[in-house]
């Protein structure tokens, strides 16, 4: 952490970079937030470990605005959400200074609270400079020992790889966490019957609040104005009144980010009610890849996605398996 | 086919291109080539027109059918539109089909002006198997929320 | 919306048989917004459009709704009558009840209660109806033909005939294209360039027609009726008002290695020349990468005796600005590389030729002066293999998936003509298919066969082989008999696939026109529009659109000036006002909607703003309402639902799903 530090400060004296764009300390041990920089001296409360999973490239349309360059921290996954959004134009790659940091893997907190861990006061090991094998949860209760691997964010289970898609210069080493299929969760629903299907997503869904931490974390979400809050389709959210974006909410915002999505995970990680979200864009990248070959959103800023694009050949609707 | 108190008489809307299929529908109408009353025609320019959102919305609302109707692949009189529709319309099924909404109650059919059988046909057949599925009460609301 | 009127057409009795209208009409009345409400027997008939103007002018109607037979059928009638009565005519919506509803169903209670849905979804739908007017754009009477082949030349004489301007873009240093390069035509063994040449001096000389030889496209913009386009011409290094087309820099030229491109690169020409004795206009032109004067500085033979002082060494490239109505596509087509079909023997051989190679030689000003000779000794040859479909109809990535179309009929012609004129040449014609519609062309091809005994097999040929003694074994099968072929050849013809011109790729870039997998433009409407492109104002002609031979060229050419014509004629377009329309303030910007536009009528602008109060500058879709054909594609490839469908509005969609399935 201290070597970006460092090269951050290195870069404000030199006069390269007006601000960054990073993660500061939250009031927990395990929820840093995203975070501006305006100076050097700024940088006392930045922090990058285990913890950094937001994935900072959507701030940066905000970024895009202010005046000169502004530094942002990418992981490996993140570039890729990054590049979308340059595709898209939604973000000014001329206006960014991007680090391309390493990473070993993401923690989630949830997933050690899972493991009948209560009254955390502490984590440590989380430190990206560690060997990141083993935490160490302090609790009320005593120490508790951690494997680093099974706290990861199911996202970091299944890697897209150490490679960032973009970056201006790289700074700290990554790890190998894949060790998961990506779309085992996926196929295990399609394996299903309809009704079980129906059952599990009903069950899932029914634990929404529509508190739209997944539309306002996603960076493909990023729209100006979201068809959700739109009159344009009278799908505007009135509460309680019309039922129609509660019902439909996540399927149509999964079809609107399809052919976009770079599958940063950001949704699930995000939802206080813990719904697998990734799994309805998982599913989307899943069929694009088999029905019109593989696609990976944000690995370049230049090709066209899937869904704006067809061959004369292309399956019929009657063909999907 | 009359009307009987008892029997399920489905909720179907057809989206139909334009330049193609309403005018296939058409010329069922001029050939008198019955098919249920049940169906209710939407015109649209093109099947690219088709937003996600209105076949969600017509099941939300109580369909329990939905169809799309274009112009055969190639012949699109916007050149492209189909193909694009047909893309959407392959990937929201799917979907649907992954979320536990029966295969049958979507359907996509390129249907030309000159195939008023077809057309017909196409929609007796539809009819049929939303019959067979019987009242659409997954899609009302997902998250079956009384 | 208040105020919205509904009529309810008995057409006879083929709605009122199997509808009660009454009850329609009872049942439209209970409807939000909905004042008036009648029913009459023909609402279409003149006493029946005068009752919608009454109601429209007496109770001051907003937006109404026919409900009668299918929009395609009377959605004009009633929206002119809308319109004369004072109202918008996209304040009109129609409930099809008749070919949707009372012609399919038995039942009269069934129909009834269909065509009350389906009255409901229309009134939902004019409810939203906003006012809509065409826009309307100047027409520039003046066509640019891209292209001087054949079909170029025949579109632009058509056009200038009927008295508009038109230029013709040739981008090598003469018109005439691939025609000019042929010896005979079929079925009528006619000679290529008696036929073709008078009507290149017509072009030349037509005072509406303006060549722009050795020139290309450089840029496009615009949109129908307003085409800006630039114009490259290349330098030539020749002064065309002073050249006076003597030929004697030709002759007195001294580098003479290069290719003759005419001659389909069997004999050489001059660094100066003209690419064949009647060229239009006949001034030579001196090739960069040939002239040792402009390469090395040194020479300069050309401008010493050229006696008009025509020669210009330092000519540069020039630009040319000039407006368009309409743009024809003429660009023709190129033979393919055989670079993957190297079991021909094609660059190993001289002796292993195309068909168009073989044109050249036929041809009496020919690199043989028209002599059937080997090019590899000059020898008669004695046996001549013609294998057919050489790249066309291959389902592999090797060639073309298409059957090019004019090969059956040339290779007939062919060995016609050569067994018309050498007996002694044994010619054998290794095909899959021969394929002969066409106005007299199956007599031709059994001409060939019955009375001058060509040997047709049917079969495809595996490889060619040559053999030390200069002569070449063709090894095919023969499908009929079963058996496998050695045949020993002195020559080989491949009839070579014909794909567009490379160039054109680029150029339909320019004009945002599509086309398709194998490179030809696609038509607006395969057969309903065959020579339009669907991109407004562009317009088809020749091979650029699909393989044909002379005479349907000639024809789409007709086809296509009269479509030019057509636009020119009028001095101002109507815009068709069901386009797509985005809402600037909450646009991404994304260039998502561009994407799937298959017009090009969508760009991005940096606009100035003001979002409640932010005043900022944006990256905003602005859609160019001349060149948007209202498909909707973009509205739904648009993430947030910004870009919208006027006259097709998601709103209005929604409405009608809504009415429909309450």
């Amino acid at each position: 952490m201290q070597e970006i530090i460092s090269r951050l400060e290195e870069l404000f004296a030199e006069g390269k970079i007006n601000r960054v764009l990073g993660w500061k300390k939250g009031d927990l041990p395990y929820n840093p937030e995203p975070a501006y920089f305006e100076s050097a001296e700024a940088l006392k409360d930045f922090v990058y470990d285990g913890f950094c999973g937001a994935n900072l490239s959507k701030y940066f349309i905000q970024g895009s605005a202010f005046e000169g360059v502004t530094a942002i921290l990418l992981k490996p996954c993140d570039t890729y959400s990054f590049n979308q959004l340059i595709k898209e134009h939604r973000v000014d790659r001329e206006k960014a200074y991007i680090i391309g940091v390493g990473c070993k893997g993401k923690l989630n907190v949830e997933a050690i609270k899972a493991m009948g861990i209560k009254g955390i006061t502490d984590i440590k090991g989380a430190e990206i400079d560690g060997d990141c094998k083993e935490l160490t949860v302090e609790t009320l209760y005593g120490d508790k020992i951690v494997a680093y691997k099974d706290a990861m964010l199911e996202r970091c289970h299944v890697c897209k790889g150490k490679e960032h898609m973009v970056y201006d210069e790289l700074l700290l080493e990554s790890a190998d966490t894949l060790d998961g299929d990506r779309f085992a969760g996926v196929e295990a629903i399609e394996a299903m019957s309809p009704e079980e299907k129906f059952e599990f997503f009903r069950k899932e869904l029914s634990k929404c609040i529509r508190c739209n931490a997944c539309r306002n974390v996603c960076p493909a979400c990023s729209c100006r104005k979201c068809v959700f809050d739109s009159n344009k389709f009278d799908s505007e959210q009135k509460a309680n009144v019309d039922p129609f974006n509660e019902s439909m909410f996540h399927i149509i915002r999964a079809f609107h980010v399809a052919g976009r999505c770079t599958d940063c995970g950001e949704c699930s990680r995000v939802c206080p009610q813990g719904i697998p979200l990734h799994l309805f864009n998982r599913k989307f990248i899943k069929d694009i890849n088999e029905y019109y070959g593989d696609f990976i959103a944000g690995e370049n800023a230049e090709e066209k996605g899937p869904l704006t694009n067809f061959t004369l050949d292309d399956m019929e609707a009657s063909e999907r398996r | 086919m009359s009307i009987k108190g008892e029997e399920f008489r489905p909720q179907i809307v057809a989206f139909c291109c334009n330049w193609c299929s309403y005018a296939g529908a058409d010329l069922a109408g001029s050939s008198r080539l019955a098919y249920p009353a049940d169906v209710k025609i939407i015109r649209v320019p093109c099947s690219c027109r088709v937003n996600p959102m209105f076949i969600l919305r017509a099941f939300e609302k109580g369909a329990d059918g939905v169809i799309i109707c274009g112009c055969h692949p190639g012949d699109c009189h916007y050149s492209t539109g189909n193909y694009y529709a047909r893309r959407r319309m392959t990937l929201l099924f799917s979907m649907l089909d992954y979320v536990g909404i029966e295969r049958g109650r979507t359907r996509v059919e390129w249907v030309s002006a000159a195939e008023g059988v077809k057309f017909s046909q196409t929609m007796n057949e539809f009819v049929e198997t939303i019959r067979g599925l019987g009242k659409n009460v997954r899609l009302g609301d997902l998250r079956c929320k009384k | 919306m208040h105020g919205i009127g509904v009529f309810v057409c008995h057409c006879g009795s083929n709605i009122a048989a199997t509808v009660d209208v009454k009850k329609v009409v009872e049942m439209a009345r209970l409807e939000p917004g909905v004042v008036h409400a009648e029913d009459y027997q023909y609402m279409c008939s003149e006493a029946g459009q005068e009752k919608i103007a009454a109601a429209i002018r007496e109770k001051n109607l907003k937006g109404i709704v026919v409900c009668s037979c299918s929009p395609r059928m009377h959605e004009a009638t009633f929206r002119k009558c809308a319109e004369k009565a004072g109202i918008n005519p996209y304040m009109v919506e129609i409930a099809n009840i008749r070919e949707q509803c009372s012609w399919i169903h038995k039942d009269i209670a069934e129909g009834t209660e269909k065509a009350v849905i389906l009255t409901r979804a229309a009134i939902a739908k004019v409810n939203l109806n906003t006012s809509l007017v065409p826009g309307e754009s100047l027409v520039t009477k003046r066509a640019l033909v891209i292209g001087g082949g054949i079909a170029g030349i025949q579109t632009a004489l058509d056009i200038a005939d009927a008295g508009y301007e038109v230029d013709i873009v040739e981008k090598t240093p003469s018109i005439g294209g691939k025609m000019a390069q042929l010896d005979k035509t079929f079925p009528t063994l006619d000679c290529s360039a008696c036929i073709l040449t008078p009507k290149m001096v017509d072009a030349a000389a037509h005072e509406k027609i303006t060549l722009y030889t050795y020139s290309e496209i450089e840029k496009v913009s615009g949109f129908v009726g307003d085409f800006t386009v630039e114009i490259r011409k290349k330098a030539r290094y020749v002064n065309m008002d002073k050249c006076t087309g003597c030929g004697v820099c030709m002759e007195k030229c001294p580098s003479k290695k290069a290719l003759s491109e005419f001659n389909a690169g069997l004999n050489t020409r001059p660094a100066i020349y003209t690419p064949f004795a009647q060229a239009i206009p006949n001034v030579p032109v001196i090739d960069p990468t040939q002239c040792t004067k402009l390469k090395t500085g040194k020479c300069g033979l050309c401008e010493r005796f050229c006696q008009a002082g025509a020669i210009d060494y330092t000519q540069q490239d020039e630009i040319v600005t000039q407006k368009y109505g309409a743009i024809v596509v003429a660009t023709g087509f190129d033979v393919i590389k055989l670079d993957n079909y190297d079991e021909y023997a094609y660059s190993q051989s001289k002796d292993v030729i195309t068909s168009l190679e073989l044109e050249r030689i036929m041809n009496a000003a020919g690199p043989t002066k028209g002599h059937l000779e080997r090019m590899s000794d000059g020898k008669h040859p004695k046996n001549i293999v013609f294998i057919q479909c050489v790249g066309s109809r291959c389902n592999d990535s090797k060639g073309k998936p298409y059957c090019s179309k004019i090969c059956c009929m040339y290779t007939a012609k062919h060995a016609m003509l050569i067994r018309d004129k050498y007996p002694d040449v044994n010619v054998t014609v290794f095909y899959i298919d021969v394929r002969t519609p066409g106005k007299n062309f199956d007599e031709f091809y059994r001409r060939a066969v019955e009375e001058y005994g060509v040997n047709y097999v049917k079969g495809q040929v595996g490889k060619v082989t040559p053999e030390p003694d200069g002569s070449l074994t063709v090894h095919g099968v023969d499908l009929l008999e079963n058996k496998q072929l050695k045949v020993s050849a002195d020559m080989v013809v491949l009839a070579a696939a014909i794909e567009p011109n490379p160039a054109v790729r680029k150029i339909a870039t320019m004009l945002t026109a599509s086309i398709d997998t194998n490179n030809f433009l696609t038509e607006a409407h395969p057969k309903l529009r065959p020579v339009e492109s669907p991109t407004a104002g562009v317009f088809l002609s020749g091979v650029c659109q699909g393989p044909k031979d002379i005479p349907e060229t000639v024809s789409q050419a007709g086809a296509a000036a009269i479509k030019v014509v057509g636009l020119l004629a009028k001095d101002k377009l109507l815009t068709n006002p069901c386009t797509a329309k985005p809402d600037e303030l909450r646009c991404n910007g994304c260039s998502v909607c561009a994407n799937v536009c298959p017009y090009g009528a969508i760009s991005y602008e940096d606009k100035l703003v003001n979002d409640h109060g932010v005043r900022e500058t944006r990256r905003v879709a602005v859609v160019n309402s001349a060149l948007c054909q209202g498909c909707g594609a973009c509205t739904v490839a648009c993430p947030s639902g910004v870009m919208d469908l006027q006259g097709f509005s998601n709103r209005q969609i929604i409405a009608e799903v809504d009415a429909i399935c309450r």
